[in-house]
């Protein structure tokens, strides 16, 4: 390391190395921007889908769950509730929090009124149809 | 202190180790609700211990960020600050604002929050470590266009050393890998791809010039390398961190909705990432072994010791471990991720922090190190939370294990909150390892508290006796 290797070198290696590979994530990035909207059908986001995303982010719901694994791991996977529990029991389920079970962790409840509540599902019901290479494993998510 | 300036690093310091108090009491609220979900529930929901204990996180890191750059960049430029008065300023602006918007998360529903600061104008809330109201966001880029101002003014000034230099660029990334904050499609897949590059961009890219450029500086000041070594190690270990980590990123796009092409992209490229963390380890040890002097500030040197070990064990190790997409198939989101996003936060970057402040506070105190007393208590608290993170991560990992054999890779899987009752037990032992975190928390800032620096003559005779 002390005379054959300089820091000239150890330098190029380090910005050569960062741009190079910078070029390559950039590319790929590219590729996949062409492919998410057939892999999540982008087609079919309605301003109700929309609508549903944004009171999903403006509660928080990933402060406590996980959609497509990402979020907080304080309750369940959301990416499967469409598909798991349908929308009838979604409804029903927003609408009676929180149960006040003793010790158990509670859900608070949001106030949505029923439109809202149809905007969220419908947001689920979308998330549930994105391509995540056979993620997750089973319907418990 | 050879510059005067060095000395607006101070509040920095103090307001992180402030932040970091509050940090540690939400996570321990957070971990509580996990073993009793009623208790806290009519105060406090989950999500808002959460997002405090992680934007607490964030903000103090960048403060002691903030504070370490304005100490190192004058030594290193050989000039004074360009402005100390902007610093001071911007200071207080950063203070106030994070306060503030930590407030807000505790005192409201984040509805509320979100309607009272007009998100709808501008959508951005609602993404993990992004929580702030827009009028936060805005205050953080103007925060850092001063810093990087002042930061680059002062470098342009003076002399361009490779520490200096890639301590100021790695600062500029955090600015710009903050700007994908403003953007946020109703496209939920573009919304992960593009959260990414600020999450997996700061700590598994740029943030890790920060230590690898900080070991550096300090390696330097104390045990005489030369400056020539310490240099190409500094290039070597970021060109390692970059060329592993732009296209490690694909650990983070097997899930979500991206082309299954990142299975193999993410999966090469990341089992590479521990790299640049294994030979930070080497690069400090020798180092140190093969020191021209002995400085007498022996806790700073544990604590950089400290910080290569465990972040390779909570990045290099139980990142490894996650990362690749047959495992991330049954890890992904699990608490196994909590564990590692623990001991990899802890080791690499908290730990750099307090390494920095270990070697600078005495010097903005007026002396080279401080009393044998305040060593030891912060040696002490430098194990107490060493130990107590080991414990917190080794829990969630078990926590995560028993998610991955009762959840996924079974052919009865059992639904969340059924295998969660399973997992109580760890959870408990979170929590009171949290607990002891907090002690050694307590015990390390004792030791600001220890009037005095080193003594000498005191040190010279007592070595002399025990001969
Ligand atoms: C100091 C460096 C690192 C830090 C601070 C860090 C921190 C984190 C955090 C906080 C998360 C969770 C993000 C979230 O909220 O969803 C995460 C996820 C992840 N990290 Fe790291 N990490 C580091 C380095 C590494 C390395 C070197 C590897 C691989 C060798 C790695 C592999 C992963 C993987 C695979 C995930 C995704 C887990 C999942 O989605 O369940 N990390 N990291
Ligand atoms: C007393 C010690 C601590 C306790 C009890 C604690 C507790 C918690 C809890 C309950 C969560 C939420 C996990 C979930 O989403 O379900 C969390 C998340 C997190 N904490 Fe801590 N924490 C502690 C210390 C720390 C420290 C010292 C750091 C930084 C080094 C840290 C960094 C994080 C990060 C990065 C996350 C997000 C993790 C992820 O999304 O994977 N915590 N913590
Ligand atoms: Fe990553």
């Amino acid at each position: 390391m002390q005379t054959i290797f300089t820091k000239a070198m150890a330098r190029n290696v380090f910005l050569g190395g960062a741009g190079f590979f910078l070029i390559a994530y950039l590319a790929l990035s590219y590729d996949t921007w062409q492919q998410i909207p057939k892999r999540d059908h982008a087609n079919l986001i309605t301003p109700a889908v929309a609508e549903g995303k944004y009171l999903v982010d403006t509660n928080d719901c990933m402060g406590c769950h996980t959609i497509n694994g990402e979020g907080a791991y304080y309750a369940p996977e959301l990416d499967v509730s469409y598909k798991t529990y349908g929308p009838a029991f979604i409804r029903a389920w927003m609408m009676s929090q929180p149960t006040g079970a003793p010790g158990r962790r509670q859900m608070p409840n949001f106030h949505f009124t029923q439109d809202q509540l149809t905007d969220v599902i419908a947001y689920l019901q979308w998330v549930g149809n994105i391509n995540t290479n056979g993620w997750p494993p089973n319907k418990q998510g | 202190m050879q510059f005067k300036s060095q000395a607006v690093a101070k509040p920095y310091f103090i307001a992180a180790l402030g932040l970091f108090i509050g940090q540690i009491i939400l996570g321990l609220l957070a971990g509580f609700e996990y073993i009793n979900g009623t208790a806290l529930f009519p105060y406090l929901h989950f999500n808002m211990a959460r997002m405090s204990h992680t934007n607490l996180l964030v903000v103090w890191l960048l403060m002691s960020f903030m504070g370490a750059a304005y100490f190192v960049v004058p030594d290193e430029a050989q000039t004074e600050l360009y402005s100390p008065k902007l610093a001071l300023a911007t200071f207080w602006i950063f203070l106030i604002a994070g306060a503030l918007t930590i407030l807000g998360y505790l005192t409201m529903s984040y509805s509320h929050l979100a309607a009272a600061t007009y998100n709808a104008l501008w959508p951005t809330m609602g993404r993990g470590y992004l929580e702030q109201p827009l009028p936060t966001k805005i205050g953080i880029v103007l925060v850092m266009l001063a810093f990087l101002f002042n930061l680059t003014m002062t470098i342009i000034r003076g002399r361009k050393t490779t520490i200096g230099v890639l301590l100021v660029a790695s600062m500029w990334g955090v600015a710009l890998l903050y700007l994908p904050a403003f953007y946020f499609p109703v496209d939920t897949v573009k919304d992960s791809y593009s959260w990414w590059w600020i999450v997996h961009g700061w700590v598994e890219g740029d943030w890790e010039l920060v230590p690898a450029s900080l070991v550096g500086y300090i390696m330097l000041k104390t045990t005489g390398v030369d400056r020539e070594v310490v240099d190409k190690w500094i290039y070597i270990i970021g060109a390692m961190a970059f060329m592993s980590g732009f296209l490690g990123i694909g650990h983070h796009y097997y899930y979500i909705g991206a082309p299954a092409y990142w299975l193999w992209i993410g999966s090469i490229f990341s089992a590479l990432e521990p790299v640049p963390f294994l030979l930070l380890i080497v690069f400090a040890f020798t180092t140190i072994r093969n020191r021209r002097r002995d400085h007498p500030n022996k806790a700073a040197l544990l604590w950089v010791q400290g910080e290569t070990i465990m972040a390779f064990l909570g990045a290099g190790v139980l990142g490894f471990i996650i990362t690749l997409a047959p495992v991330q198939y049954y890890a992904h989101g699990t608490n196994l991720t909590a564990a590692h996003g623990h001991l990899a936060f802890f080791g690499a970057y908290v730990m750099i922090s307090l390494a920095t402040i270990s070697y600078a506070m005495p010097i903005l105190r007026g002396r080279e190190a401080n009393s044998i007393a305040a060593q030891r208590w912060e040696m002490t608290g430098f194990w107490v939370m060493c130990v107590s993170m080991l414990v917190i991560a080794s829990a969630l990992a078990a926590a995560g294990l028993v998610t991955i054999f009762l959840q996924r890779y079974t052919a009865n899987p059992l639904p969340f909150m059924e295998v969660q009752q399973k997992e109580a037990v760890f959870f408990w032992i979170r929590e009171i390892a949290g607990l002891g975190f907090f002690t050694g928390l307590l015990i390390y800032l004792r030791s600001f508290f220890v009037k005095g620096g080193y003594n000498y003559a005191a040190y010279a005779q007592q070595a002399m006796s025990t001969r």
